[in-house]
């Protein structure tokens, strides 16, 4: 197993109290599989990304423990993280498009982004690693400016993955790109993959057609907690949490028209995290909440590899 | 209704304003009553730029942009165009100030637009236009801006909209920034106002949602349009390349991506027969169904010979 969440406990400390963004998640992601982790805002999967990665100021790691590769990971440690950053998990930021030095060359920054972390990397390696995302060698004597946007996330991406990284997070990587790009980039994810420079992906998103582009299973949040993880065919096709269900038949697709099938939304809106209600989650916005409800579900394995958080999922 | 008549935008750009940069060149469409029009197109397409300037907050370049005959621009009084023509854009958290109550944006109305009505009138037309766009009033009244989602805000804006009794909405990508619950529901309000008479132009850059809520369909490249026609026509039938290229690399579920083989498609513009070029640079394939050249040198060759 590349890796294990158990438990994990993240808080946001707020003037009103903590805001429990990430409440007791546990999933593990295997060697070689790509996740995609799908939620709508507030869910909690950006906390959780973060989390694997560098808690900020705010946050808090109240419990539950993550291990890579057989290690703890220390999350509360932020200088202990520091022999997992860049070499064992990498991230991809979400703007990608703002996290390269401006003042720099690309060439001489990912030098002395190496140098920094006491690595060294042949230069035809690196020349190599762009080409496989159709950069030429050229844009290492460029600045960023000179970039395009989705020119600058494919750098990004290049340099996120130079160590080989055992697992590698992608965060809303696509959301600021047009759709041919999305493309692109999303297919470049995979390559990352099919040639073994990472071991397995988190791919994080709100969009969960894109993400059934290039995942092996997709792992769905709500409101701080695991809803339901499946390999992504059988989420797509037979979801069997409610809120999954209700998000995938509101997805509007090219070929369906107001017309011939009204989509619906899901009433409601999520629950506040400062003091949520006990018990499932989704309860106030569920077609299905019955009394069990006012319990909160385990995320219990159905079928072989999915798992569903609610008491009516059979 | 509304009827752009080869409009075009240059921007000056570079250190002293010393080259021009066409965002928009020669785009004529029209927005009938009742009917949405979508605008597709990437970034850079100049899709917003369209909007800005039908709401008049760009200038126009070139050509005209008529509401029922008459120039936009010679219309003096702002306040008389925009009772008529009202906009509502992408992020509805920075449309409010968050120092007031997200009402004060019908107050605001009120001032500026029907200062002599009564304020129980008012009241009511207020709940009225709020019930219009599904929304609870006594959910949202006196509310602050950060109590409200932002599909509520969305969907008070165009509440707002809807209070001047408007016969055209600019919708500037007003899904993006909605999640995938409460998206569908904003939508659906479209084609509501639609039903009652309202031209709407929604401008975006998601071809699922396009397709989902218009009749016709523009189809933008580099500011220029490649495609236009019924929605259905436009998106079942594309004659475009860039059109089939845009649509292949949708995301869709239930179907995945396959990868395009480069076809070797005839232009379809060179193809269509002469007379059915009715629109400049534009050319008729079948009823209400428009398409412009693929660039694919043709032109050039007929030059030559």
């Amino acid at each position: 197993m590349a890796l294990n969440v158990t438990d994990l406990r993240v808080y946001y400390r707020t003037l009103r109290g903590e805001v429990k963004a990430l409440d007791g998640v546990t999933f593990s992601v295997a060697d070689g599989e790509i996740m995609g982790l799908a939620g709508e805002s507030g869910s909690g999967k950006s906390t959780l990304a973060k989390s694997l990665i560098r808690l900020d100021g705010r946050m808090r790691h109240v419990g539950g423990t993550v291990e890579l590769d057989g290690k703890t990971m220390p999350l509360a440690d932020d200088t202990g993280m520091d022999r997992f950053r860049f070499r064992e998990v990498s991230l991809i930021p979400q703007y990608s498009m703002s996290a390269l030095n401006p003042t720099r060359k690309i060439g001489k920054m990912v030098g002395e982004l190496l140098d920094s972390r006491g690595e060294r990397l042949e230069r035809a390696e690196l020349e190599r690693r762009l080409e496989l995302v159709g950069l030429s060698k050229d844009v290492l004597d460029r600045y960023p400016i000179e970039l395009s946007g989705g020119m600058k996330q494919r750098v990004v991406m290049v340099i996120s993955t130079l160590l080989n990284p055992s697992l590698l997070i992608a965060d809303e990587v696509t959301s600021a790109l047009d759709v041919s790009s999305q493309k692109a980039v999303a297919t470049t994810l995979l390559g990352f993959r099919d040639r073994g420079l990472v071991t397995s992906m988190m791919v994080v998103t709100h969009d969960i057609s894109l993400v059934y582009q290039i995942a092996d299973t997709i792992m769905v949040m709500y409101a701080g907690r695991l809803a339901e993880k499946a390999p992504a065919e059988v989420l797509v096709t037979a979801p069997r949490h409610p809120y999954t269900k209700q998000l995938i038949s509101a997805l509007p697709e090219v070929g369906v028209r107001y017309e011939d099938r009204r989509l619906t939304g899901i009433p409601g809106n999520p629950p506040s995290l400062l003091k949520p209600p006990g018990g499932c989650r989704f309860r106030d916005r569920c077609p299905l909440a019955f009394d069990q409800c006012a319990e909160q579900p385990p995320f219990a394995e159905v079928a072989p590899g999915h798992f569903v958080a609610c008491w009516k999922a059979e | 209704m509304l009827k752009l008549d080869s409009v075009s935008k240059v921007y000056r750009v570079g250190a002293f304003g010393g080259r021009e940069l066409k965002a928009v060149s020669d785009v004529s469409f029209e927005v009938g009553e009742g009917e949405v029009v979508s605008l597709i197109g990437e970034s850079g397409s100049g899709k917003s730029t369209l909007g800005r300037m039908i709401l008049r907050l760009a200038s126009i370049s070139g050509g005209r942009i008529t509401l029922d005959g008459r120039d936009i621009t010679s219309i003096k009084d702002r306040k008389e165009y925009y009772r008529q023509v009202q906009g509502v854009f992408q992020d509805p958290f920075s449309c409010y100030n968050p120092v007031f109550r997200a009402d004060r944006v019908f107050a605001m109305i009120k001032e500026q637009y029907f200062p002599q009505a009564g304020a129980d009138e008012w009241r009511k037309r207020v709940e009225g236009a709020l019930e219009s766009v599904r929304l609870d009033p006594g959910n949202v009244l006196g509310k602050y801006p950060h109590q409200l989602s932002g599909g509520q805000l969305q969907r008070m804006l165009i509440a707002r909209a809807v209070l001047l009794d408007i016969r055209l909405l600019v919708a500037d990508e007003i899904i993006s920034m909605l999640d995938a619950s409460t998206r569908i529901d904003v939508l659906n309000l479209l084609a509501d106002l639609r039903a009652r008479g309202l031209g709407i132009l929604f401008v975006t850059h998601d071809l699922s949602l396009g397709n989902y809520v218009s009749d016709r369909t523009v189809v933008l490249r580099h500011g220029k349009i490649v495609e236009m026609g019924r929605t259905d026509l436009v998106f079942g039938n594309p004659a475009h390349p860039y059109t089939r290229s845009l649509l292949a690399s949708v995301p869709r579920l239930h179907a995945k991506w396959t990868d395009a083989v480069p076809e070797d498609v005839p232009c379809a513009f060179h193809e269509a027969p002469q007379e059915s070029r009715t629109r400049p640079g534009l050319a008729e394939v079948e009823g209400d169904h428009f398409v412009a050249c693929a660039g694919c040198g043709a032109s050039k060759i007929k030059e030559n010979a």
